[in-house]
């Protein structure tokens, strides 16, 4: 019996499909209304470069959600975050190093400060970061008195609106394949080594088929309009890490046992306490690199940077698959939901709806995900 | 002509006769004690009596008064006069005393709710039954005993005839029990017939007219207090073949391998509230401790508070292998070698939503992974031992943990924590809910086990499960310690008479 390379289509596979397939249907509508503009490589671009900062606070918040709790701050914080990057570039004068760290280590001390006060003093996260929500909005319309600061630092702004030179995307795109064939090889191989039976080396790489195609095909589409934007370079590094976090650390198993169950993990040696508040710096920081790609696109920090972007990463892990109950969800789908958000909002304006109707349309798709999620749980 | 009166009630649950032809009869004014151990059907027999199981889900007759009676819910046995009184309090904390005693039906115009009114018949009732509690504070503010009084209170509100107690004095101090039990009196007096549920037989014969004890859901007697004794009650209680699905085996242990000294552990809710109280043990390589007791006596707090994994206050000196040592929370147990197979599996064991793989790995995760890294293939691995030799039934280690069966459910558990290599495992009713063959297999692994040199501590509500697996067995009574024997001077009379704190 080989556990460990059966394939098995389980409920969340499964899942991943019709996803995918209702992201195609919803592409394949937009580009015949649209006559044949949705699915342009600079539509794709834009697209994509549209969807980078909710998909990236998504990473962040399907782990807080995983966990069982929830981060309604994050559009406050990145707010806050931002304004204090733009602060330390053109008020203070300092370069932009100084500005990364300092947006990410504000991100990274606001979700310390959520995480003692919802792991340790036992508050609710709901509650915690709801009032999050208020005092950081309070916090960055104290900082920028309620005026906006422009970027003066072109650096700054290239990181929301260069892009990769056509080669170091092609340059990346053989780096990811190589990467892709050594994980292949490493997987057949360990077949052999753990005493399993002989390596497949042929099917694993006829496995690796998909992700290379499908890495060949991204740069491709992507180098056609203007090549891979940066802020989708940040998103796919960050997406990466996080699948490396939820799969392959104990620290990702971890906020899936916490979250399924918070008793049995305790009693089975877990401290819940201290990997909660790590989950949430882990999101802090996550907002903070966020903030920086949002405050470029912009060009400047204002009072109301990232106003409800929380419910827009929270409803992306929703659609992705994630309870908010906690113990399930995957990087996978809430960057999926992300993307199908992104394209609802891309598509519609291309098609002219009203923003009222956008917005009535996106509200009913993300109830009747979830309503069709919960029907589906009770017929298995 | 009887208050009361229960014909042959017989209650099937899938594969188990919980009630096999019982019957009850009570009069008016009569006090009336239901005894047996855990799991004889006395909750069963109550959660007929009050609707809980309606009409038609068993067999039998019911008679209030001399007439049939056919409830098909709470309500139905209410109105018939019934008022039960259960474990855990009904009572809403965030709501006054008024409110409770009259939830649901207040007196009330079109909805509006006429709270002079309310507070007034509140009052009234609690002057009649000489409580000295103001119907206007909050509910969740009053001691756990004035609590009790209260719910008593709002089932003489409903002009109960008939009441029924399950195990009341179970949080009570000993200056509530008494008020309880003036109270009682006065009810008596009044024509009251009550039922009265507990495990703590001084109570029972200080308190009872008639007293019945039922065994594997079965009446095995009924007689008059006055005319019966401790023994004999205990002795009908246990009157059981212990068959011979223990296979005897005799271990050899001389090596302590965990001494626990002046444990004390308190109540979670009630502040000063000892549930275990200052309990010394300790257990050999290859021995297996048992620890008797019933429901409430504190079993399962002492062994959390060894584990470190307690939420009230504690205090205990822990020795591990002779050396003294410090456990502040699972994690730290784990590292010394203790594991904690913990009951209620649904509870406290199980993620059921993940894979047997990933529940049975994670108690051990670190040293099977790695710090920081997982790795899947080694996890796999490592689930192959237990899932082979405990025999659990799936597909795969795969499987989602909610669909096994609750025998291969309690395997998962167990050989999650076999996969921490503990020197000192803990058993929390281990079979708890499994069927037969499950039971035997998780039998032989334990004396397995306790062959390979691992100290085991046992907990089981099950008396034969106790005597037929332990090499000496610890009673635990209210908290305190009340027996010790060994595997030879182990009868059921003597450990039960431990249990009920009667030696």
């Amino acid at each position: 019996m080989d556990e460990t390379n059966k394939t098995r289509i389980t409920k969340s596979t499964l899942r991943a499909y019709i996803m995918i397939a209702v992201l195609g249907l919803i592409w394949v509508y937009f580009h015949w209304a649209t006559d044949s503009i949705f699915l342009t490589p600079r539509n794709l671009s834009n697209l994509m470069t549209q969807m980078s900062v909710t998909a990236i606070l998504a990473v962040g918040m399907l782990m807080v959600i995983v966990s069982g709790n929830i981060d309604l701050s994050v559009g406050a914080v990145l707010g806050f975050a931002g304004g204090i990057a733009a602060y330390a570039v053109t008020v203070l004068d300092y370069g932009l190093p100084v500005a990364i760290i300092a947006a990410i280590v504000v991100g990274v001390v606001i979700g310390l400060f959520h995480g003692v006060l919802t792991a340790y003093l036992n508050i609710p996260a709901f509650i915690v970061t709801l009032g999050g929500l208020l005092a950081w909005r309070g916090a960055v319309k104290w900082l920028l008195g309620g005026n906006t600061i422009p970027i003066s630092n072109e650096t700054f702004k290239a990181i929301g609106n260069n892009n990769l030179p056509l080669s170091v995307g092609w340059a990346l795109a053989a780096a990811a394949i190589l990467f892709v064939l050594f994980i292949a090889y490493r997987k057949a191989k360990s077949v052999k080594d753990y005493g399993l039976g002989e390596p497949n080396y042929g099917g694993e790489l006829l496995k690796a088929i998909i992700p290379i195609g499908g890495i060949v095909a991204f740069i491709w589409v992507m180098n056609a309009y203007q090549g891979v934007p940066i802020p989708v370079l940040i998103l796919l590094a960050v997406a990466l890490f996080g699948g490396f976090i939820t799969d392959s650390t104990t620290f990702g198993r971890y906020l899936y046992a916490i979250g399924g169950n918070a008793d049995a993990a305790r009693l089975s040696g877990i401290n819940n306490k201290r990997n909660i508040l790590k989950v949430f710096a882990l999101l802090g920081a996550l907002t903070g690199i966020a903030s920086l790609i949002f405050t470029a696109r912009v060009g400047s920090a204002s009072p109301d940077a990232g106003v409800l972007k929380e419910l827009d990463a929270i409803a992306a892990c929703v659609i992705g698959g994630a309870s908010l109950m906690g113990g399930r969800g995957t990087i996978f789908g809430a960057c999926l939901g992300a993307l199908i958000m992104a394209s609802l909002d891309n598509g519609m304006s291309l098609l002219n709806v009203r923003d009222f109707m956008q917005d009535i349309i996106k509200g009913s798709i993300l109830v009747a995900a979830v309503g069709l999620d919960m029907m589906g749980r009770k017929q298995s | 002509m009887p208050l009361l009166e229960m014909r042959n009630i017989v209650k099937e649950f899938p594969g188990v006769r919980a009630l096999d032809g019982v019957s009850f009869t009570l009069d008016r004014g009569e006090f009336h004690a239901l005894v047996g151990e855990n799991g004889a059907g006395k909750s069963t027999l109550m959660k007929v009596l009050s609707g809980v199981f309606p009409e038609g889900t068993f067999e039998g007759e019911i008679l209030v008064d001399d007439e049939v009676r056919h409830f098909r819910g709470i309500r139905d046995s209410e109105a018939a006069g019934i008022a039960i009184i259960f474990q855990e309090l009904s009572l809403v904390k965030e709501l006054t005393v008024g409110e409770n005693i009259f939830l649901g039906k207040a007196p009330s115009w079109f909805g509006v709710i006429n709270w002079s009114e309310l507070y007034h018949k509140a009052s009234k009732l609690l002057k009649d039954l000489h409580l000295p509690i103001d119907p206007r504070v909050k509910v969740g503010g009053l001691g756990i005993g004035q609590q009790q009084l209260v719910e008593i209170a709002k089932a003489l509100s409903q002009n109960a005839k008939i009441l029924v107690l399950d195990e009341p004095t179970a949080a009570l101090t000993e200056s509530e029990v008494e008020t309880l039990f003036v109270i009682l009196k006065k009810l008596k007096e009044r024509g009251v017939g009550m039922i009265y549920i507990s495990h703590k037989l001084d109570e029972v014969f200080k308190m009872s007219d008639q007293i019945t004890v039922l065994r594997d859901g079965k009446t095995v007697a009924t007689h008059a207090a006055a005319e019966t004794d401790k023994n004999r009650v205990i002795a009908a209680m246990v009157g059981r073949d212990v068959g011979d699905i223990f296979p005897k085996a005799e271990h050899e242990h001389e090596q302590t391998a965990l001494s626990v000294k002046n444990l004390t552990a308190y109540s979670v809710d009630v502040a000063d509230k000892k549930l275990v109280d200052s309990v010394s043990f300790d257990v050999k390589r290859g021995e297996v401790l048992g620890i008797a007791g019933l429901m409430g006596a504190g079993r399962t707090e002492l062994l959390m508070a060894v584990f470190g994994a307690w939420q009230g206050e504690y205090s205990r000196e822990i020795e591990v292998d002779g050396k003294s040592t410090s456990i502040d929370s699972p994690t730290d147990a784990i590292a010394k070698g203790i594991g904690f197979v913990t009951e209620d599996r649904k509870r406290f064991g199980l993620i059921l939503d993940q894979t047997i793989l990933d529940n049975m790995t994670l108690a051990g995760l670190r040293s099977i992974s790695g710090r920081f890294l997982t790795n899947r293939t080694r996890e796999t691995m490592a689930a192959k031992g237990p899932m082979k030799s405990l025999r659990i039934k799936a597909n795969s280690s795969l499987t989602v943990t909610g669909t096994l069966s609750g025998g291969n459910q309690q395997k998962v558990v167990l050989g999650k924590w076999l996969l921490t290599n503990p020197k000192i495992l803990f058993l929390d009713e281990p079979t708890r809910g499994i069927d037969v063959g499950a039971k035997r297999e998780i039998y032989a692994e334990i004396n397995k086990l306790a062959k390979g040199g691992m100290a085991i501590v046992l907990v089981s509500s099950e008396l034969p499960e106790v005597l037929g697996l332990s090499d000496r067995v610890i009673v635990l009574h209210e908290g305190k310690l009340t027996g010790e024997f060994t595997r030879e001077e182990a009868t059921p009379e003597k450990v039960m008479a431990a249990a009920t704190g009667h030696n």
